[in-house]
């Protein structure tokens, strides 16, 4: 047709193409603009208000980022033509921020020891050591005290030395050196002083001084953990002078020291009780006796978060005590995976088969019947099957087997039927969506083709065998992928029937369970309570993950010729 | 299968009334016993949630279904004496919150972003799709660590987007729906002739114009899906919840449901089966009702007719 178009229409339509392309489409109308600049200026103030709390903490990183977007955004919006970045703008802001800053993150801690023991920077690592063990100077005078408060509710001591019982000695000090430093009362001080019996033994003892406000029994009770933290420091370097702090009867205060004291010129600690040095080990972010060996003594378990390359992938791939639970976690997840995708996808295109059939009454019922399960939330029908698997009381032993005691399957107990008891839960989860995406599919089968098979004599067996199934395959490939990629890192079912156990061998550092896939055992990695979390190590498995998964579906979509079809 | 479904839908019904038993068995007959078979399979584990919310004891225990009928779970839920210990009032109304901004919410930067994808040539628009293909596959549950650190960092500067916060979840909801989102319009898009945005352009309409006034409106189906999808999904989902909100009111059902059986000496399965119930509700209904967009909404990109 194209050759055949006369001179004039060609220009006509090439007058008509620049028109166009110089409108993109049509003027914008007064309202349209409106409502644009409505929208950006909300976002803008959304983003001052922001910049504003920003600057405030002096964040100056932060806030040139969130000043750069902001102006980027508002370039985009205001300028002409460039549509795709209008119509991407919010997505990908989104996706940046809250998406693949989390997969960088995530690459990042892989190459750190960040986890329980390492939870946070040096200085914080130094602070918790340092307040973490103290040691009471015996051989100082243990005094009475009366917590009080000022008028800003900062509790204080007012304590009283009774050593020599006739002539009591009596101080006063607070959290903070430079506004109320501890020291022995004044003579004026001590005018308005009230003196009592001791609630704890009856000894007399100051019990309230002016500009302060006693605490009652029952307020001591309630600000329990805000008084026995109060370190009231005795000289103005606390590491020498000590500091005062509450018996833990919460009757008296006496001389107290910390027992690991920081110097920075040497970056050490030293442990007052024995003297001993520990040093700041950069490698493995502890301190310890001896840099650069692991086995060392250090001071603390509490250490800092320092980059230690590749050790958590040399941990997976050269730890031996990983190594057997890790391949066979492995290839379950593999099996579970493929067995998942195959088990769905054979009774949905069964189902679909049978009931693509104009005939059959009430098909519109049992279609909505058998979606159910998909419609269901998955993490209730997980629970539910969790609940109905149970050896002794479950309903499917109990009622639906009617079995008897001593004959019980043990359904989520042994590795074996605990295996097989996820794979038909996952079934039941997964074939409404395999029935639904293969109805649709097969509707989609132009009928001309199985016409003309039927002309030429096909069975209705070689009918799905040579035409329909190899169609279906071909559009359903992507979504199958997907369903792989998915049941890879299906945490919900396993998580949540059998937690990944039975519990494996207990003589491994891990606890590898007889049904933990990949993503499970990370889980317990990387949220196992106590000292064992190690969000590093469990980093460095979702990286690998991501790039088993990524890499196995994107060669799956290139044979599918899916991504041809994306340009 | 047979001829008979090329037949007018007349014909139909004269061949099936012709029918002999016998071969009605064999024709049909036995689809409906499979369909019944499938039907118990699919059916049961919710009718057993269904009589459990229904007995007193807490459990099927004389092993027959529905031999109890006691709704006194389901008042017990909203019981306000109750309602201090465990707010599950206010957790309704946080899911149905939640669900709904995210639902809403992913499905708009979804469609704008699928639209660009299918209507406009850009430089790096493969890269793209590509990026967006291979980024949905990193599930969020790989990324918990990650997401704590950054909410708690985001929640030092900006609280109302950080830990405990709403806008946070539903900020990592969003960023994690994109992906799939613009992977399931994206195809759907391809299906409406450019021929429409062509026409409409000559005659003087914007780009938005064509866009909400055109373009949305022939979607619909697969913005129906999203939009249930994303709900579906997030009612769903308890770990994200888990990591972002530390208070009993904040939670949602399914973080706030477990609160009835993951005490181990006090679990009440009737009281969590209501609750299920409850929850699974609205969602089974909206999914029922939209049900004959998502078979053309889950295979419309996959399947070119």
């Amino acid at each position: 047709m194209a050759e055949q178009q006369t001179p004039e229409q060609k220009a006509r339509a090439k007058a008509r193409a620049k028109l166009s392309r110089k409108l993109e489409g049509g003027v914008p109308s007064l309202r349209g603009t409106l409502i644009k600049i409505a929208f950006l200026a909300l976002a803008d103030a959304g983003a001052l208000f922001a910049s504003m709390l920003l600057i405030a903490q002096h964040q100056w990183l932060y806030f040139s980022v969130l000043l750069g977007a902001t102006l980027l955004i508002n370039w985009v919006y205001l300028r002409k033509g460039n549509l795709p970045a209008k119509y991407l703008a919010p997505g990908v802001v989104l996706l940046i921020c809250f998406q693949i800053s989390i997969v960088f993150f995530s690459g990042f801690i892989a190459f750190t020891n960040y986890g329980a023991l390492h939870n946070g920077s040096k200085e914080d690592a130094i602070t918790s050591i340092k307040l973490s063990a103290s040691v009471t100077d015996t051989n100082a005078p243990f005094l009475y005290v009366s917590p009080v408060e000022d008028s800003q509710k900062k509790v204080a001591f007012l304590a009283t030395d009774t050593t020599d019982a006739n002539n009591p000695v009596i101080y006063l000090g607070g959290a903070d050196w430079n506004t109320l430093a501890w020291h022995q009362l004044t003579a004026a001080e001590l005018a308005t002083v009230k003196m009592g019996p001791s609630p704890a033994d009856g000894t007399e003892i100051a019990l309230s001084i002016q500009g302060f406000k006693t605490l009652s029994m029952d307020q001591v009770i309630a600000r329990q953990a805000e008084l026995s933290s109060l370190k009231v420091p005795l000289g103005t370097n606390v590491d020498k002078a000590g500091f005062m702090a509450l018996d833990p009867s919460a009757t008296g205060v006496q001389r107290t020291f910390y027992d690991a004291i920081y110097n920075a010129k040497s970056d050490t600690f030293t442990r007052q009780s024995d003297g001993k040095v520990f040093y700041a080990d950069e490698s493995i972010g502890f301190f310890d006796a001896k840099k650069g060996d692991q086995k060392s003594e250090r001071i603390s378990d509490t250490g800092w978060r320092v980059n230690i390359g590749m050790g958590n992938f040399n941990r997976i791939f050269g730890d031996k005590s990983l190594q057997k639970p890790l391949l066979g976690i492995f290839s379950w997840t593999l099996v579970f995976a493929l067995t998942s995708v195959v088990s769905t996808f054979v009774v949905g295109l069964a189902l679909a088969f049978l009931f693509n059939d104009d005939r059959i009454r009430g098909k519109k019922i049992y279609r909505s019947i058998m979606i159910l399960p998909y419609a269901f939330p998955a993490f209730l029908s997980a629970y539910v099957w969790k609940g109905m698997f149970n050896t002794d009381a479950g309903f499917i032993n109990t009622s639906i087997l009617n079995l008897h005691k001593g004959h019980m399957i043990p359904w989520l107990t042994d590795p074996t039927w605990a295996k097989f008891a996820i794979l038909l839960c996952n079934l039941w989860l997964g074939f409404p969506y395999m029935f639904l995406i293969t109805t649709g599919a097969l509707q989609a089968i132009p009928s001309e083709l199985t016409e003309s098979a039927m002309i030429d004599g096909a069975t209705n067996w070689q009918q799905f065998r040579l035409i329909k199934l190899p169609l279906l395959l071909i559009s359903l490939a992507p979504l199958l992928i997907s369903s792989f990629a998915f049941n890879f890192n299906n945490f919900t079912v396993i998580y949540l029937i059998t937690g990944g156990g039975p519990s494996g061998d207990p003589s491994l550092r891990v606890d590898a369970g007889g049904t933990d896939i990949l993503i499970s055992f990370v889980y317990k990695i990387a949220f196992s309570t106590g000292v064992g979390a190690d969000y590093g190590l469990a980093s460095a498995f979702s990286v690998l993950i991501f790039f088993i998964v990524g890499g196995i579906s994107f060669f799956s979509f290139r044979r599918t010729q899916f991504l041809e079809d994306l340009a | 299968m047979t001829t008979l479904n090329e037949l007018e839908p007349t014909a139909r019904v004269i061949k099936q009334r012709r029918m002999s038993p016998l071969k009605w068995v064999r024709t049909l007959g036995w689809k409906h016993v499979v369909g019944i078979a499938v039907s118990l399979y699919a059916l049961f584990p919710i009718l057993y949630i269904l009589s459990t919310s229904l007995t007193k004891a807490g459990s099927v225990s004389s092993g027959v279904l529905f031999s109890d009928f006691f709704f006194g779970n389901y008042t017990a839920l909203f019981d306000p004496a109750k309602q201090h210990d465990r707010p599950f009032t206010q957790w309704v109304i946080n899911t149905v919150v939640i669900a709904s901004i995210n639902s809403l919410a992913s499905v708009f930067i979804s469609a704008l972003a699928a639209y660009a994808f299918s209507r406009m040539r850009f430089v790096g628009r493969r890269g793209g799709l590509m990026t967006l293909i291979l980024i949905q596959m990193f599930p969020s549950i790989l990324g918990l660590v990650a997401i704590y650190g950054i909410l708690s960092e985001i929640t030092k500067y900006f609280p109302p987007l950080g830990l405990g916060s709403l806008g946070g979840l539903i900020m990592i909801y969003l960023g994690g729906s994109l992906g799939g989102g613009t992977y399931l319009m994206y195809g759907f898009f391809n299906t409406v002739p450019k021929e429409l945005d062509e026409a409409a352009k000559i005659d003087g309409a914007t780009h938005t114009q064509i866009y909400f006034k055109i373009i949305l409106r022939l979607v619909a189906p697969i913005l129906a899906v999203q939009a249930l999808l994303s709900f579906i999904g997030t009612v769903s989902d308890y770990i994200l919840p888990s990591v972002v909100f530390n208070k009993p009111e904040q939670y949602t059902l399914a973080l706030g449901l477990q609160f009835f059986i993951d005490q181990p000496y006090s679990q009440n399965w009737a009281m969590f089966c209501a609750g299920a119930v409850i929850t699974a509700t609205p969602v089974v209904a909206l999914f029922m009702f939209l049900q004959r967009f998502i078979t053309s909404g889950l295979t419309g990109g996959a399947v070119k007719g």
